[in-house]
């Protein structure tokens, strides 16, 4: 398989992909890594005109201390997050996550800001964000603008994005030594979750229980009014839209979203 | 567009429409046809390469993103002479193959893995390799393999 024809633009910079994604517009696609986009495009459900390629930006490839925060350039892969002592000691949640991301070879090539700005709600690294409350920066025609990672995700690939405009950096809030906890179910070890459930503290994301990463707001509210992780974990699946597909019906997930969330809850205050 | 990829030591450059996947430059353009096509959506690790030294599913980079890059083969592990890389060796001693479909997907992952993780324990090697699949389901003597390599490679 490969994908339908496309013309393919390699950016210099941040602010060369922006004149290069604002030159064609809708029909444009930024190409990081790759391992979302291209597959995608095999399948031609996505048949972009223009690929602007900004896996050669090194400018946005980094992982900064900031002090209270993290800043993780867009283009830094999963294998840089997993293996950074940075995250380790400061935003374990996020390099134990990136590590279970696809596989070696995935990890080798994907990038955070590739990742975050598919939007794929079965993709790990979205929810794992929601929990860690970040900020993401994206870089338009008219500057750079920060949004909340809750604001971000909009719908089923969709997201705050304009299309001309380029994911750059994620700023993540150091947590304040609260436990944390990743779980992710999957049928096999390189699947998507079929669920999953990223924990920082009380503040629970989940993986693929709707068209977007979502917040377990019902489980944060009981924790907050003093119910038991037990209890909590029951409210796992209120106000969540999980799909069916081949893997599992939204019951099946329902029931997962609970059972993980409460592992997730007693791994994350073990 | 023009590309120039550096493919087991050799600089090859060829005129390939934009779209041509790294996999198809191997085979087609540099007749490099031991790096195999499987399931051609990025799961079964047949087609892993090394790209500038870390494994990589060729099947989904771009011959564009890999242009100027360094990349090695199966084709590009053994010596001058012919000799056989310590991973070929430890796969041919421990029977690490059934049909060989898999291997040179499988033994430029196990290559990569022991470059990052040279004395793995044997679950780091079964995780380690959860992107190629073996449909003869040889695992078993494949593990074995790189657990030997990494052996063998110790002693070295």
């Amino acid at each position: 398989m490969i994908p339908a024809t496309f013309t393919y633009r390699r950016a210099e910079s941040a602010d060369h992909a922006v004149v290069l994604v604002g030159e064609h517009g809708d029909e444009a696609k930024l190409l990081a890594g790759g391992h979302s986009l291209l597959p995608l495009m095999k399948l031609r459900l996505a048949v972009p005109e223009v690929v602007v390629d900004i896996g050669r930006v090194r400018e946005l490839s980094f992982i900064r201390d900031l002090g209270d925060q993290v800043a993780i350039g867009a283009l830094t892969r999963h294998h840089d997050l997993e293996n950074s002592a940075l995250l380790a000691r400061e935003l374990p949640l996020l390099a134990h996550a990136a590590g279970q991301v696809g596989d070696p070879q995935v990890r080798h090539r994907g990038t955070i800001g590739g990742s975050l700005a598919h939007g794929d709600p079965a993709s790990d690294l979205p929810a794992v964000v929601l929990a860690l409350e970040a900020t993401l920066v994206a870089r338009g025609p008219n500057g750079t603008r920060e949004i909340a990672a809750a604001d971000f995700y909009r719908g089923l690939f969709e997201t705050a994005l304009e299309p001309d405009e380029l994911l750059t950096e994620v700023r993540v809030p150091k947590p304040a030594g609260a436990g944390w906890s990743f779980q992710k179910f999957t049928k096999r070890a390189i699947d998507w979750a079929i669920v999953g459930v990223a924990a920082q503290g009380d503040k629970v994301a989940l993986v693929n229980m709707g068209p977007t990463p979502l917040r377990a707001t019902a489980v944060e509210r009981a924790l907050a009014d003093g119910a038991s992780v037990e209890d909590a974990a029951q409210r796992a699946a209120e106000g969540t839209e999980p799909p069916a597909d081949l893997n599992a019906g939204p019951a099946f997930r329902e029931h997962l979203a609970r059972v993980l969330v409460r592992r997730a809850l007693e791994e994350s205050r073990a | 567009m023009k590309v120039t990829i550096t493919v087991n030591g050799e600089q090859i450059q060829d005129d390939v429409e934009d779209r041509t996947l790294l996999v198809h430059f191997l085979r087609d353009g540099a007749n490099l046809t031991a790096t195999n096509i499987g399931c051609d959506t990025t799961s079964c690790g047949a087609c892993t390469v090394l790209l500038d030294g870390e494994s990589v599913k060729s099947c989904t980079v771009l011959a564009a993103q890999a242009d100027g890059a360094e990349v090695t083969t199966v084709e590009g592990l053994a010596g001058p002479d012919g000799e056989l890389h310590p991973m070929q060796r430890a796969f041919q001693a421990e029977h690490g193959l059934q049909c060989g479909f898999c291997t040179p997907g499988m033994v430029m992952a196990a290559v990569s893995l022991l470059k990052e993780n040279p004395h793995p324990t044997e679950q780091q090697v079964r995780v380690g390799l959860e992107g190629n699949l073996c449909r003869c389901t040889g695992y078993h003597n494949i593990v074995r393999a790189v657990l030997a390599a990494a052996a063998e490679e110790e002693g070295a």
